[in-house]
């Protein structure tokens, strides 16, 4: 049996990877050092790699991503980590208009290699400014790759893939999925960007999913599967590049599509692959593409009110059951 | 903090041929600037300018106290870091009329003029973003051991943004090469930074409370910028750490182009067109024994050469339409989806 690691240790272990790999990899982030992190993502990494590259910030999120990108602009490949994704808020500036335009703008003159990891989602009770799905806000910005990973082999392979790109890359780690365990992945493990995973074949319905509602709809699926139905899931794994080939691929053989995001459905990811699919699709289609999204509240406090606004296994289970009777 | 505006300064290590020079670079901003305004005028350039006549000084200054490898970054502000850097008037004047010889290609207009060959990396328009990049550049340097530093240049306005404190007080921590150079004019777009701001010099007068050293200097001498940025530049590749400049100097034209700013008293603007930088280095040429006529010879050498950009940026082809969909990523191309 392969050895086991958690998402947690998944995301020290991917950025220790890197950092042995090519000495211009370096982090920056609050705690990230000697803490190891407040999710525990960077444990042992300030003892492998030095104060000098493995950099303990204020509470100053403007700096650390605006001096990611100085440094990126200058030859390094810095890792930049915002605590929670809904901080990407108090920076949003160097996400929404430095970094995805100066390439552009500059008529090719520069390049931003850098990658900002992020604790994203909820499902821990962390209230509603610590808890939000907020990949739908990078993939609103053209010139940012977009990538969620939903396992511990993912993460690395993905975020390989992220330090490697000379592209910038925003990297949503779920902080809800940190305790799940999986098979630790062989060295050099590198997913490319944009090659969404079939992690469930099937034959009657497709399920896009990413990041935590990648195991809600593998659960469905499981539960379906005992009164006969063959249901596909599709880990997107990326927004950006986002592989809509593999997408209308499957809806082409299941002709049903359901997408589950945990973003809010007002504005949500799922809205874009759906107008693709009804753009480039629609004679696939037996039955109207249903989108499962959060609720268009902030995210609540208590359990039995945030399982109200996201998506869970029940909700998931019960959308497919509707689809497959259309 | 020092205040070294009243300085009777000697040209620190300065001599008449390099000053002249300097003089020479400052009419070509000038010239562009005015070149600029006029083809604004004349329906040729589209959108904004925010012309930089008036703030020669700092740039051409700061650029003769620095290593072609260091690094700038500039604001939307920034035609004159662009052109003393390296940038020539007409690879900026034919980005400025969407030409596809345009510096920039034509897809970045006056407020992004960059030429990152020549280690000027970009002109930023959100107002304070850049500080933290040049910190971010001057981390880089110390990383690499490189010895290079990086210069952030902004306006008065820009002391009042969070950017500007924590990319001060980050680059403080760190001791890292930067220099923050504050282009004080006075004016905040359209408001006087004094009527908005709680501290007389909004730049330097917050330095010390990020353990930084400042000094407030006459933006609009050449010569006194030289030497401020050639000692804050020796500090810090030495190890010392970010200086903060003001740098105090006056806008001849409005903010931007739609702006006649009437709302600057007349006897303040007669006051500062008085020591117009390109007068005050005529003044230091004449001190150090240069004719006239050779001053003048500069003027028209640096009039003929903008004159030659204004025809060479006409004569351009514009931008070619296929350029809207290269640059985005780093393969050159701009696909997000399979």
């Amino acid at each position: 049996m392969a050895d086991l690691i958690t998402y947690r240790d998944a995301v020290a272990e991917g950025l220790a990877r890197e950092m042995r790999r090519d000495p211009a990899v370096v982090c920056l982030g609050e705690d990230i050092g000697a803490a190891g992190g407040v999710f525990k993502t960077t444990v042992g990494l300030l003892a492998e790699f030095g104060a000098e590259r493995v950099r303990d910030t204020p509470i100053s999120e403007q700096a650390i991503v605006g001096m990611a990108m100085g440094a990126a602009m200058t030859g390094m490949r810095p890792v930049a980590e915002i605590m929670f994704s809904d901080f990407l808020a108090c920076c949003w500036d160097y996400l929404a208009n430095e970094i995805p335009k100066m390439r552009y703008m500059t008529g090719g003159q520069v390049t931003i290699p850098l990658v900002v990891r992020t604790a994203n989602g909820g499902g821990l009770g962390f209230g509603a400014q610590h808890s939000q799905a907020v990949e739908n806000w990078a993939l609103a910005v053209p010139g940012l790759k977009v990538v969620a990973p939903s396992t511990p082999a993912d993460v690395i392979g993905l975020l390989a893939a992220a330090v490697r790109s000379d592209d910038p890359v925003v990297f949503f780690e779920h902080k809800g999925l940190y305790a799940v365990r999986g098979a630790a992945p062989p060295p050099d493990h590198v997913v490319p960007l944009g090659q969404a995973a079939i992690v469930r074949p099937g034959t009657d319905v497709t399920v896009a999913a990413l990041a935590a509602t990648v195991p809600l709809a593998l659960a469905a699926a499981a539960e379906l599967a005992g009164s006969g139905a063959s249901v596909e899931v599709i880990d997107l794994r990326c927004l950006v590049p986002l592989d809509m080939a593999t997408v209308l691929e499957s809806v082409g053989r299941t002709s049903r599509l359901l997408i589950v995001e945990e973003n809010p459905y007002q504005g949500g990811w799922g809205g874009t692959v759906a107008s693709i699919v009804a753009d480039e699709g629609f004679e696939s289609l037996d039955a109207p593409i249903r989108r499962l999204a959060a609720e268009c509240v902030p995210l609540p406090f208590a359990d039995a009110l945030e399982d109200e606004v996201i998506p869970t296994t029940a909700k998931v289970t019960a959308a497919l059951q509707r689809l497959l009777a259309y | 903090m020092t205040v070294s505006m009243d300085a009777d300064r000697s040209p620190a290590g300065m001599d008449a041929a390099e000053l002249l020079q300097l003089y020479e670079r400052m009419a070509v901003i000038r010239e562009t600037e005015k070149a600029a305004h006029d083809l604004f005028l004349a329906g040729l350039v589209k959108g904004t300018t925010h012309l930089a006549a008036g703030h020669e000084a700092v740039a051409v200054g700061a650029s003769a106290a620095l290593r072609p490898d260091d690094y700038v970054f500039a604001t939307y502000r920034g035609h004159h870091h662009a052109m003393a850097r390296g940038a020539s008037p007409t690879e900026c004047l034919a980005e400025l009329m969407s030409k596809a010889t345009g510096v920039c290609k034509a897809k970045g207009g006056s407020m992004h003029l960059t030429k990152a060959s020549a280690g000027m990396l970009g002109s930023y328009a959100i107002v304070g973003a850049h500080l933290p990049l040049a910190a971010g550049a001057a981390w880089s340097a110390q990383l690499r051991g490189s010895g290079q530093v990086a210069i952030a240049f902004f306006g008065d306005g820009a002391t009042n943004i969070g950017a500007f404190h924590e990319a001060l007080n980050l680059a403080s921590v760190w001791s890292l090469p930067v220099l923050f150079i504050c282009e004080n004019n006075l004016y905040m777009e359209y408001t006087p930074i004094s009527s908005v701001t709680a501290a007389e010099h909004p730049a330097a007068d917050r330095a010390g409370s990020y353990r930084l050293p400042s000094e407030v200097i006459d933006g609009n001498d050449v010569v006194v910028v030289a030497d401020a940025v050639s000692r804050a530049a020796a500090h810090a590749r030495a190890g010392g750490g970010p200086t903060v400049l003001e740098a105090l100097t006056y806008r001849h034209f409005g903010h931007s182009r739609t702006d006649p700013a009437t709302y600057r008293p007349s006897d303040e603007v007669e006051q500062w067109l008085a020591r117009d930088p390109l007068e005050v280095a005529r003044g230091r040429l004449a001190d150090l024994g240069v004719a006239a006529a050779d001053v003048d010879a500069a003027a028209e050498r640096a009039a003929a050469e903008v004159r030659a950009a204004v025809a060479a940026a006409k004569d351009a082809d514009g931008a070619d339409p296929a350029e809207a969909f290269t640059d985005v990523w780093a393969d050159g191309g701009h696909q997000w989806r399979t």
